[in-house]
């Protein structure tokens, strides 16, 4: 993976710019041995390494502001970081540049519960804002797979998504307002307790910009009630043609369950060898279809789904029958990853989005891709939103591996775009997939999306080697620069 | 005297703007009009007309998903999503009573670049929620993809957020992509008679706080429901919850919502005909829109603040100023009507003033066009956001062509 060469000008002053970061942040805020630094050189995408300069961990919006004012008066390159979960490469570092950890901002600042908002500090995690509110009944909606660990900024920054889009969103459908602290220190605020503030919608474009516009330093989410239950009925096929077509009538009956997870044969036999849901084994495709609501909702939903499933040759249909045997069918789908990782020395997990009716053929093709390229590939798949998940099963060790690997990886993710989909549904481009753009993207999409990127940041100091492929030329935006004066007509109409 | 164009395709409209941008001629962007009198006043030689890019160019029902060009006549998505048993979740509002242009047609790229939503904002998301994928042609003429058509996509910058809402300043939108959802089998509309409106902010709380899947709440004060029209209509105020889902899931809810709000007084509910009636009438804005059908001259204000202090905001502009407002969002939408046509600025001072100490955002829907070039129609902007803003426009569209002035005079 290319990174952009090292600026010597930056290196040289090294021992100033350390002794800066110290002067606003001091005691142990600021790390600069290799040691300590270790565990900020990668992030989940662990194939990449790169030792930043230093590590930053302000606690205060303050100490953010005057650490990216100094960054911007002395074109020191800056790398925002989260819990460092993101799979795509997103908190790379940089080796002449800084990383800007906000770990230590982690509390929950305000809930809300008559407006149904809560408002944190952008290192507090995922769970952490559902753990903040559940003794009232209420939950955060978007559940990455890593929300153990992941932080609210770092899913700000991802547009992070989860099992439960479908009905509820991602990360942008469920904020409502943001901190954020531009490349020149100005502290700025989005949205707020309120919806739909007029002018841009800047809250939209930072959400999902991999911490390139801003560091966000406290946000407001939507909080929502919980259903009253939920529960999962669990289905095989023959094929993942019958499956697909079975999603697709549930779909078209009206229907939007609040999970409709699939995965194929390979991820049926990892997980059920690891996790022992009680998944069926003589099928092609299981189908885990997850309702809410009371319990008469929830049986009238669940009949009228395996009503629908009948019509398409199931050859198990399996409706949990308690809150025990719910558990067991989601510990197996939530465990995939790690019963993939027992089977395989390594494994490369691939996010790419297709529309749902290409799944067979999607399916068929990434088989042919399997055997090509020699390695096994397990698939699960968001199967209503269209987010699909193969992983490959490589290992590190063995000479080339992780090059054909990514190789393999790549052709996926073309084949994606190839049949109207996307490169990514919620990992994020990060370095990963950032040479991929120019496949999903002609040259002047991209032009105007690194205009925007100008337009908050003009010399690229912010996560600058992430999402775009390298060049050289930062595009140039006219209008005022960002220490101007705002224009009048803006400020007054 | 104002040239008009009428590109009937998207080369034909990336060649009307990059004429433009060579020549550095503003363009005023029209599609069907009912909403040409939201926004600033836009000074332009000539105008560009995209009503006559219609039609839908991909439905797949199974996979929630509907694109149309940008000028197709909103009323044709719905009817199309509708014979399918499906919707546009964000219930796009129909101004034209309001703003009094009835002749026109309201068309699916008026609303995304106005990012108007309706009742259900509050429990499906907004417009912008729903919009998966645009193409566009920005300021230098240079027709551009955002998102696609499927439904979870972090590809990039997500630019469809940017050109909602942004009234044709950053680019003409050439066609829209949307997740769209089921229409529900059944829905019922719970209806507390006489509350106050703080009491009615509270028991919209307690409605959309609960797990009863609460889709609208809204409240009109005497005035405003003895203006609603259909069954509403009475001399005491209604606050009304929508509940909608499968018939049996809804009879369930019903029942379950009205013992819940039981201290606030005991619901009626409206049959599914009725109930289907009012909430367009609260997503146009009806209670006003009829009450000033002969004095189109009075200002309306549409105010977006934190659900619970929708009463407290209005009360305090109210103490200020001849002002009827009702609620929309479970409190959280503010609609107002300035009743003295010579209030200065339109009542600007007062309403700004009681947003600024409470929190949102107040825009001036309806007002002459003087009024309009005069009073700054959206909330300003803040210092940096502002230069943040002008950058954006300037990298969208550096020769300032596209609806130059429409929403700040600055972009």
């Amino acid at each position: 993976m290319d990174m952009p060469p090292l600026n010597p000008s930056i290196l040289d002053r090294r021992d100033e710019i350390i002794a800066a970061m110290r002067a606003i942040v001091p005691g142990e805020g600021v790390i600069d041995t290799g040691e300590e630094m270790r565990v900020y050189e990668t992030d989940g995408l662990t194939a990449y390494r790169q030792m930043p300069m230093a590590v930053v961990l302000p606690s205060t919006t303050d100490q953010v502001s005057r650490v990216l004012r100094y960054c911007h008066d002395n074109a020191v390159p800056v790398v925002a970081r989260g819990a460092g979960t993101s799979l795509a490469g997103g908190a790379l570092p940089l080796g002449d540049g800084i990383v800007l950890g906000i770990a230590k901002m982690n509390r929950v600042l305000d809930v809300d519960f008559a407006n149904r908002t809560a408002t944190v500090q952008p290192g507090v995690t995922n769970i952490g804002i559902t753990r903040a509110v559940e003794h009232e009944g209420f939950f955060y909606a978007p559940d990455p797979s890593s929300q153990l660990a992941c932080t609210i900024a770092g899913n700000v920054g991802m547009n992070s998504g989860g099992a439960h889009c479908l009905k509820y969103g991602v990360t942008s459908n469920n904020l409502l307002g943001l901190e954020m602290v531009l490349m020149n220190g100005d502290v700025v605020r989005l949205g707020g307790q309120h919806l739909d503030s007029p002018g841009y919608d800047l809250l939209g474009i930072v959400t999902g910009s991999e911490g390139m516009l801003g560091v966000v330093t406290e946000i407001t989410v939507r909080i929502l009630r919980a259903a009253e239950g939920a529960r999962p009925v669990l289905m095989g096929f023959d094929s993942s043609v019958d499956a697909g077509a079975c999603v697709a009538a549930i779909i078209a009956s009206g229907i939007i369950p609040v999970a409709l997870e699939f995965m194929d044969k390979p991820a049926i036999e990892a997980t059920e060898g690891f996790s022992g849901a009680g998944y069926p084994m003589d099928v092609e495709a299981l189908l885990i279809v997850e309702v809410e609501g009371s319990d008469q909702e929830i049986d009238d939903l669940l009949d009228r789904i395996t009503a629908i499933a009948r019509a398409h040759n199931p050859r198990h249909i399996r409706v949990s029958a308690s809150e025990a045997e719910s558990a067991r069918i989601w510990k197996g789908r939530k465990s995939a990853f790690g019963a993939i990782g027992r089977i395989s020395p390594d494994y490369y997990c691939m996010d790419g989005t297709i529309p749902t009716g290409a799944l067979p053929d999607v399916l068929t093709k990434i088989g042919e891709l399997s055997k090509a390229y020699g390695f096994r590939v397990a698939n699960i798949f968001h199967a209503g939103d269209g987010n699909l998940h193969p992983l490959i099963l490589y290992d590190a060790n063995a000479p080339g591996e992780l090059e054909r690997a990514e190789r393999m990886g790549a052709d996926i993710l073309k084949l994606c775009v190839d049949v109207g989909g996307c490169l990514t549904g919620e990992h994020g481009v990060g370095v990963e997939k950032r040479d991929l753009m120019t496949h999903q993207f002609t040259a002047g999409e991209l032009d105007q999306q690194r205009r925007v990127k100008s337009a908050f940041d003009p010399a690229w100091l912010l996560n600058p080697a992430k999402v775009f492929p390298l060049t050289e030329d930062k595009p140039g935006v006219d209008g005022p620069t960002p220490d101007a004066a705002p224009p009048e007509g803006m400020t007054h109409g | 005297m104002v040239d008009s164009l009428h590109p009937t395709t998207e080369a034909a409209l990336a060649d009307a703007v990059a004429a433009a941008s060579a020549e550095q001629v503003p363009l005023e962007v029209v599609a069907g009009g009912s909403k040409r009198g939201f926004g600033r006043p836009v000074q332009a030689a000539r105008t560009l007309h995209i009503d006559g890019m219609t039609g839908i160019t991909l439905y797949e029902p199974s996979e929630l998903v509907i694109s149309a060009r940008a000028g197709t006549p909103v009323a044709e998505v719905e009817r199309t999503l509708a014979a399918h048993g499906q919707r546009l979740p964000f219930e796009p509002a129909d101004y034209r009573a309001l703003l009094g242009t009835d002749k026109a047609t309201p068309t699916i790229g008026g609303a995304v670049a106005c990012n108007l939503s309706g009742p259900a904002r509050i429990a499906a998301g907004a417009l912008r929620d729903h919009l998966i994928g645009v193409r566009f042609v920005n300021g230098r003429g240079e027709v551009l993809r955002a998102g696609g058509r499927v439904m979870k996509n972090v590809t990039g910058y997500d630019l469809c957020k940017l050109l909602a809402g942004s009234f044709g300043t950053l680019g003409v939108l050439s066609e829209v992509t949307f997740k769209v959802l089921p229409q529900p089998e059944s829905t019922a509309t719970l209806v507390l008679r006489g509350l106050p409106d703080v009491a009615a902010m509270a028991a919209m709380a307690r409605a959309l706080g609960s797990p009863l899947d609460v889709t609208a709440a809204a409240h009109l004060p005497a005035w405003a429901a003895s203006a609603s029209g259909g069954a509403t209509q009475s001399d005491q105020s209604a606050t009304a919850m929508r509940l909608e889902g499968f018939e049996a899931s809804v009879a369930y809810r019903s029942a379950e919502l009205a013992a819940l709000l039981v201290d606030f007084g005991t619901a009626d509910t409206l049959d599914d005909k009725a109930g289907r009636a009012f909430w367009p009438a609260i997503r146009d804005v009806a209670p006003i829109a009829r009450s000033t059908a002969g004095d189109a001259d009075r200002a309306v204000w549409r105010i977006s603040t934190k659900p619970t202090e929708g009463a407290a905001l209005l009360r305090q502009i109210a103490d200020r100023l001849p002002v009827r407002g009702f609620y929309d969002w479970g409190g959280g939408l503010v609609w107002l009507v300035v009743d003295d046509p010579q209030a200065e600025e339109c009542g600007a001072g007062p309403i700004r003033e009681a947003v600024a100490t409470i929190g949102g955002h107040a825009t001036l829907v309806r007002g002459s066009p003087a009024q309009r070039a005069a009073i700054p129609v959206f909330q300003p902007v803040a210092g940096p956001l502002a230069v943040v803003a002008a950058r954006l426009k300037a990298s969208f569209d550096p020769n300032r062509i596209l609806n130059p002035g429409r929403m700040y005079s600055a972009v």
